[in-house]
């Protein structure tokens, strides 16, 4: 339980920082913003590795090695579609 | 060591949402985001007691190698219907982690059971949702809602049974003593079929706040995959993406002048209008009904004698893909002494900001490109606003008549220019269903056609080539 409340205000704290990041985002850029957090929500993939890791390929192992490859298409997958979107941005 | 790569990964994460305060700084925010994720996944690698390398390396790579060919080939047009696809894969993710966390877990207590059930039912929500809308918006399944007798009743029982199934997972062990495997599987199933019927019954006019709180729900599901594995880079990189789904998702639904709770109870728009009139049978149409109908030739007269315009994109721009002839066109007016701006609404076509990224890629400089609230105080001194496939974002009911489903949405107030010119393929109704006083007003000229079609024509005009 005490483990639960630690990560708890980590989540809390860190809810309060997005608001207070994301309100600043230009409108001009919310589309690259949602693939941007797309990419970053691959992050699942260090969890994924967790899972696939445990060197035996049984059902839990195999359901890892599944997310892994989700996780991977996410994140390689929304920071080169936002980069190619980034590109396009210019000034006059 | 680990702890401390994890560190500061997340602080990058947050650089990298930062930097797209400004297109100036967003190009390098995306590059602390990639660093931040090479940092991360760097140090999970060298986690002690860590095996199985080549399947890792295996499931990595090809799942990165998709990725990167479908965000190289994907035209911008269908941005939304990737982002959608994008989210599912977080959302099954957490699902599998789940599972797979259950399935290796011995001795769990009774938080961690509630932990894994909450990341499996939020993952699956995310996915199914998620999977519906990459559906409609992709055309593959159609824009209504899908509305049925006691749905919300339905909708009820399934939370109530995924509620119910949890209860059982977290508090009956199974005869082996460790949880049932019965439950979590069930609840798996019943979360995502509520996630698939929720958002089969919203409408095609609110796809950019569910894609908006999709993105929410997959950070969600993040979060719960790391209360499930106690990773707190987990939990802050999901609630990060949380909370910005959550606020695009007020943006939007603010810009429809709709509360999030009646989008989720759906059964708004009619979905796509019915097959567009060809542009003889829209002109009869619209003359019998005292529109004025113009031509490409006295459009172009009515731009070329213009001081001000303001260009208004909708869907209408995207799909028909007339981006580039409408920057061939404001090239070819500005020399003449024409200031050309154009106007974005917040829930203009079908993803946040997917207007900006369109125009952009029509290499439209982004100091040219103004939102909603900047555009409004200007529009009754402006002489002429061409509308490029837009509608409800422009009809005046909203302003003014109480009882239209679009009253106190905010809207660019393009009928108090001198001439609005709007290009449309007739006079239908599009995705709320509404009908347009817009068009019927005396400075209003309708030009029927294709908006690439009569985009094109003008530029052509313009050039002092024949129209065809």
């Amino acid at each position: 339980m005490e483990a639960f409340l630690a990560h708890l205000i980590v989540f809390v704290l860190a809810c309060f920082v997005g608001w207070q990041v994301i309100w600043r985002v230009t409108p001009a850029l919310h589309t690259p913003l949602m693939s941007v957090t797309n990419a970053i929500s691959g992050i699942i993939l260090v969890g994924a590795i967790v899972a696939g890791g445990s060197g035996v390929l049984d059902l839990g192992g195999g359901l890892g090695l599944a997310a892994v490859f989700l996780a991977a298409i996410n994140v390689v997958g929304g920071f080169l579609v936002t980069h190619r979107m980034l590109k396009l941005f210019r000034r006059k | 060591m680990i702890a401390l790569a994890y560190i500061v990964a997340a602080v990058l994460f947050i650089l990298s949402l930062k930097g797209l305060s400004t297109p100036a700084t967003a190009k390098r925010g995306n590059w602390y985001g990639i660093v931040g994720m090479a940092l991360a996944v760097g140090a999970t690698l060298a986690w002690p007691g860590l095996r199985g390398y080549g399947g890792i390396a295996a499931a990595g790579l090809v799942g990165g190698a998709i990725g990167a060919v479908v965000a190289l080939r994907i035209p911008m047009t269908a941005l939304p219907e990737m982002v959608a696809l994008l989210h599912s894969f977080v959302g099954l993710a957490a699902t599998l982690v789940g599972l797979s966390t259950y399935h290796h877990g011995t001795h769990m207590g009774k938080v961690q059971l509630v932990e894994v059930f909450l990341g499996v039912a939020i993952g699956a929500i995310t996915f199914t949702g998620s999977i519906v809308a990459f559906g409609k918006l992709r055309g593959l399944i159609g824009g209504k809602p899908l509305l049925f007798a006691g749905r919300h009743a339905l909708n009820l029982a399934l939370i109530a049974a995924a509620v119910a199934l949890g209860a059982w997972f977290v508090a009956i062990p199974s005869a082996g003593g460790g949880a049932p495997a019965v439950p979590i599987y069930a609840a798996a199933v019943v979360a995502g079929l509520l996630g698939a019927l929720v958002i089969l019954a919203i409408g095609g006019a609110d796809m950019p706040v569910v894609v908006s709180m999709l993105n929410s729900a997959s950070g969600w599901a993040a979060a719960a995959t790391g209360f499930v594995l106690g990773n707190d880079l987990l939990i802050i990189t999901g609630a990060l993406v949380g909370a910005s789904g959550a606020i695009l998702s007020i943006i939007m639904s603010r810009g429809m002048n709709r509360s999030l709770g009646s989008v989720l109870m759906g059964g708004f728009g009619e979905g796509e209008a019915g097959v567009a009139a060809s542009p003889g049978s829209a002109t009869a149409e619209a003359l019998a009904k005292g529109v004025n109908v113009g031509d490409v030739e006295t459009a172009v007269e009515l731009l070329r004698n213009a001081r001000n315009v303001v260009v208004v994109p909708g869907y209408g721009m995207a799909v028909a893909q007339a981006q580039h002839p409408t920057k061939q066109l404001v090239d070819l007016l500005e020399p003449l002494g024409v200031r050309v701006r154009f106007a974005i609404h917040p829930v203009a076509g079908r993803l946040p900001g997917h207007m900006n990224v369109l125009l952009a890629e029509a290499d439209v400089p982004y100091d040219m490109v103004h939102e909603m609230d900047e555009i409004n105080p200007d529009l009754p001194e402006t002489d002429v606003v061409l509308v490029l496939g837009a509608n409800d974002i422009v009809n005046p009911d909203a302003l003014d008549k109480p009882g239209s489903p679009i009253y106190g949405m905010p809207i660019l107030e393009v009928f108090r220019a001198k001439t609005v010119i709007v290009v449309k393929r007739s006079l239908n109704p599009g995705f709320s269903g509404i009908d347009n006083p817009l068009y019927y007003r005396d400075n209003t000229m309708m030009v029927f056609g294709d908006a690439r079609a009569v985009t094109e024509a003008m530029v052509r005009e313009l050039k002092g080539a024949p129209v065809q």
